[in-house]
């Protein structure tokens, strides 16, 4: 096979890392080149147009909409407040007086003389964008945002919940298999990320955040939760959004899968640093997964970029098996054999044999293992 | 590269870059036709690490130069033309990479100008993310929060006959105006917006859209209240794609030097194979593309041809959103064996978080083509809604109408009419047995009296519909040898019934004149193998509450196709089709039908029972 594309999440001790922090539309960038910046460091912001309401004018004043410009008490683009008349009508030798007003504070946009229809725009909604991670800037895009870069640990989930958050990581299991509990959630929880084993429960996920827990990192999370936990059934994997009042990060899959022990042992050893952690998940073109970065800036003079160029498959690979019946176990590739393979649906596709340890082998379609990416 | 005149016309590599897989075909001239040489594919890397669609189309490639024993690349260079047995001619390809075409569409009223417009769009195979109508009963702050909600890649404003309304027009303009739209993909672009309405409005909308967005003017979709008029915007459609929507996804700039020929978005594509298969044998056809992301459904009835693309329903990314939709009963229902509802609910959502993964046990494929039943079965709900005959429009009738009234906008797609059904897409052109391909269709879609079944073979028709823009004679000869796999027709008598009562006796005379006569109660499934390129004559006499197609209990003649699967009479019901509600009954009956189409292994199926 002349390249064998792998996907793998990556889990790195050591790498480099750069993340774009861009504004939804052009603003105003705060940061300079080189500046040290926190996670919560606000690099750029904007305001976006505000909300716009419609207001018939043409009906309300009984005018015919080519009229309503006649009618205008504030010219188009003047500011009004709530309640505030903008245009009126006089009928019956102007005994009667008919005024339209606005509904929202904002400004006066546009009036059509087709339709009839004023547009009132609200006020501007500021948005502002952090730094997420702790680090240095070291691109500025004008009008747009920066580029952050931070050396440091890296870990890619599979699926997570909820937007960027940061805290300092706490542990909370012993070993990958445990299963996280609510007795492992104290009020020393408050403003942490936790990291729990195999299994988290959607009532254990809501004694974190009545603990003030900003972030829970996991094995395994059951469908049936995270349709209780959302309130809805998640159709697709789009996620990033929501609100629930904390960022959740599942690191293998849906079910009680024990976290990879490579990644357990690297964020144990990121006990009590401060680490940023997102939840985003898009499975789709421009994939993003949900990531945990804990920025080691004192050590970048001790040790090299760990990072590595993606390779292919091969003799030795260490993998995750992403589909059952081995669902969630971990293993070394022991053999790529070249030729197509019937397997028990009698479908012919390409294999490789794994090694899970313990003498423990089996055959698996290529299709069906994730590389675990250093 | 350039297109080659068709005389020099000797080899052809076509990619289709699926939202999941992307597939590579390579098709040579030999002997004095164009065949099907080899197949390659690879996963579709529009994703971190590599972000470009060209690295999985070149491993789609590679693979194809590996089993042609042929160099086709030089590097990252398609070599063309073909110098003896290296290069290719030509290079094509179609995408639906990038999620697809996202598009919101506008008219003035919903079920009128909104509902053209829809099927504009869906010709030109977008995703339709909603319809703003007048009068779809939201308030303007609503509709304007939504169209800056969805970010679509475009926008198709129509509404009004010429001559006819201008200020409808105009309010939906200045909404437009006031959502001051932005696309998905780049902050720093413009946003496609076409217009297709009044032609008397023009002036109206570009006073209001043209500094905001790039608009584009075309003629009216609808230019009178009993015409449509969908090529001028479909066209527009298309090209707004390429030059804008995915010049902006990873990788396309540089895909689209490659080849001469315009990149197609898939379903465009695909559709293009359906018309062509209903027009070149004058038959009412129903075809349906399964992906990963999303299903395409294509029906030409009576010669009118519509294609709907149902978004989030899908056999990877989506198939999360199939469980949503059908809910999980509808599912199970499919399920022969007991298994457990949270297991089932994870394992569903493993397949959308890794969407690439390939059922392993016989388990898991029966669970994956449950799924598709119901993925199916909604996409062609969704299809039949928005097949319909022109709304708002008189309709003349005559004494003889007075039997069947149907009013304006009734669906075009009738079951009873149908001579031809095709399944093309992952789950159904690689399901290890042919017979399963046969079964899902008739489970999905329950076609009635007689319909002959078909498979695109190992999911080609994206390239074929794109070759045949610049080749038709090289598309169709691959797509009548290598591409269509004939499955068999289905006879299907409709008509309720009870488990077990007499429903169909069948006199069947087979290629050598062999005879077979048989009968098949209601609730049963009977397979009569005959080969492809054969037929068979049949006298079907049904009992007196079932139709054939002749009417109830009325006996008909004839003639049956066969084909990789044969003959399948299908009396499990019609009008209504339905499962045992007792779990136990229900499972067992799943198994009757399975062996009777020999649908799995049976030492595997055994030992999972």
């Amino acid at each position: 096979m002349a390249h064998s594309y792998t996907p793998g999440l990556k889990v790195a001790p050591y790498t480099t890392l750069r993340r774009e922090r861009k504004l939804p539309l052009a603003g105003t960038v705060l940061a300079k080149v080189g500046q040290q910046v926190e996670a919560e460091t606000v690099v750029a912001r904007t305001e976006l147009p505000g909300n716009v309401q419609t207001v018939n004018a043409a009906n309300i004043l009984g005018v015919l909409p080519e009229d309503v410009p006649d009618c205008l008490v504030k010219p188009v683009g003047s500011p009004v407040k709530k309640g505030e008349a903008f245009a009126e009508s006089r009928s019956f030798f102007g005994l009667f007086r008919s005024k339209c007003v606005a509904p929202v504070d904002g400004t006066l946009e546009s009036l059509s003389t087709v339709t009839g229809q004023a547009i009132l725009r609200e006020a501007p909604i500021p948005v502002e964008v952090d730094a997420y991670v702790d680090g240095t800037v070291v691109e500025v895009h004008e009008r747009q945002g920066v580029t952050v870069e931070t050396k440091g640990s890296f870990i890619q989930g599979i699926f997570g919940i909820g937007g960027e958050t940061c805290g300092i990581l706490h542990v909370c299991v012993q070993k990958p298999s445990d299963v996280l509990t609510e007795a492992m959630i104290g009020d020393d929880a408050r403003g942490k990320i936790l990291v729990g084993g195999s299994h988290v429960s959607t009532k254990v996920l809501r004694h974190a955040i009545s603990k003030g827990a900003r972030g829970v990192v996991i094995g395994g999370f059951d469908d049936h939760d995270l349709r209780e936990f959302l309130g809805y059934d998640l159709g697709v994997a789009i996620t990033g959004s929501e609100e629930k009042g904390l960022t959740l990060v599942v690191t293998e899959g849906f079910g009680e899968i024990p976290m990879a022990n490579r990644t357990f042992e690297l964020l144990k050893s990121c006990e009590g640093r401060k680490v940023s952690v997102s939840g985003a998940t898009q499975i789709r073109a421009g994939v993003l997964r949900p990531e945990i970065v804990a920025p080691r800036a004192a050590e970048a003079s001790l040790r090299g970029d760990g990072s590595q160029e993606h390779g292919g498959l091969e003799l030795g690979s260490q993998i995750r098996v992403i589909r059952e019946p081995y669902f969630g176990r971990l293993g070394k590739v022991v053999a790529l054999p070249p030729e197509l393979v019937a397997l028990e649906t009698e479908a012919k596709v390409r294999v490789l044999e794994v090694d899970f340890g313990s003498g423990a082998r089996a055959m698996l379609p290529r299709a069906n293992v994730e590389m675990i990416e250093t | 590269m350039s297109i080659p005149k068709p005389e020099n016309l000797k080899s052809i590599l076509a990619t289709d870059c699926g939202s999941t897989t992307t597939k590579a075909i390579l098709i040579e001239k030999r002997d004095g036709e164009y065949r099907l040489i080899v197949r390659g594919e690879a996963p579709t890397t529009v994703e971190a690490p590599f972000e470009d669609v060209t690295r999985g189309v070149l491993n789609a490639i590679m693979e194809v130069e590996e089993l042609a024993g042929r160099k086709i690349l030089d590097g990252e260079t398609i070599l063309s033309p073909q110098n003896g047995n290296v290069g290719v001619d030509l290079y094509i390809s179609t995408s639906s990479a990038g999620g697809g075409l996202q598009m919101m569409v506008s008219g003035v009223v919903k079920t009128m100008t909104g509902e053209s417009a829809q099927r504009a769009a869906l010709g030109a195979g977008a995703i339709v993310m909603d319809v703003i109508a007048s009068n779809d009963g939201r308030l303007p702050h609503e509709k304007i929060k939504r169209i800056r909600q969805l970010r679509p890649d475009m926008i198709l404003l129509s509404g009004g006959v010429d001559g006819g309304t201008t200020s409808h027009v105009a309010e939906m303009a200045e909404l437009l105006a006031a959502a001051d739209p932005k696309a998905r993909l780049g902050a720093g672009y413009e946003l496609p917006v076409i217009y297709a309405g009044n032609k008397d409005a023009r002036g109206i909308v570009e006073e209001r859209l043209a500094k905001k967005t790039a608009l584009v003017i075309t003629d009216n979709l609808r230019p009178v209240l009993e015409r449509e008029n969908l090529s001028p915007a479909r066209d527009k459609i298309h090209d707004l794609f390429m030059e804008h929507v995915m010049a902006h996804a990873p990788g396309y700039k540089k895909l689209m030097t490659w080849s001469p020929v315009p990149i197609m978005p898939t379903p465009g594509a695909v559709g293009l194979i359906m018309e062509t298969i209903a027009r070149d044998e004058g038959i009412n056809v129903i075809g349906v593309d399964i992906g990963g992301a999303t299903t395409d459904v294509f029906s030409v009835f009576q010669g009118v041809f519509n294609r709907t693309v149902s978004a989030n329903l899908g056999m990877s990314y989506s198939v999360s959103n199939v469980l949503a939709e059908a809910g999980l009963p509808n599912i199970l229902r499919w399920v022969p064996f007991e298994i457990s509802e949270p297991d089932l609910r994870n394992r569903i959502k493993n397949k959308m978080i890794r969407p690439t993964t390939i059922p392993q046990t016989l388990e898991e494929l029966i669970i994956e083509q449950a799924i598709s039943r119901e993925a199916l079965r909604l996409a062609f709900e969704q299809h039949k809604m928005l097949a319909v005959g022109l709304k708002g429009v008189q309709q003349e009738r005559t004494i003889s109408d007075t039997f069947e009234q149907t009013g304006s906008g009734a669906t075009l797609v009738r079951l009873d009419h149908l001579d031809l059904l095709v399944g093309s897409g992952g789950v159904l052109s690689h399901a290890p047995r042919r017979s399963q391909a046969a079964l899902m269709l008739l489970d999905a879609f329950l076609p009635e009296h007689i319909t002959e079944l078909a498979v695109d073979s190992i999911f080609m028709m994206p390239q074929l519909g794109v070759l045949s823009t610049v080749h038709p004679q090289a598309a169709k000869q691959v797509f009548e040898k290598d591409c269509l796999i004939r499955l068999g027709s289905s006879v299907a008598p409709v008509g309720p019934g009870k488990e077990g009562m007499a429903m169909l006796k069948v006199s069947l005379e087979l290629p050598g004149g062999k005879r077979e006569d048989f009968s098949v109660p209601y609730g049963e499934l009977r397979l009569v193998p005959l080969g492809e390129g054969q037929t068979a004559t049949a006298v079907l006499r049904p009992e007196k509450s079932f139709d054939v197609g002749a009417g109830k209990g009325k006996e008909r003649s004839v003639t049956l196709k066969g084909g990789e699967v044969g003959l399948i009479f299908d009396c499990r019901g019609r009008q209504p089709f339905g499962l045992p509600e007792d779990r136990t009954k229900r499972i067992g009956k799943l198994a009757d039908w399975n062996d009777a189409l020999d649908i799995y292994p049976v030492a595997a199926a055994a030992a999972r029972s």
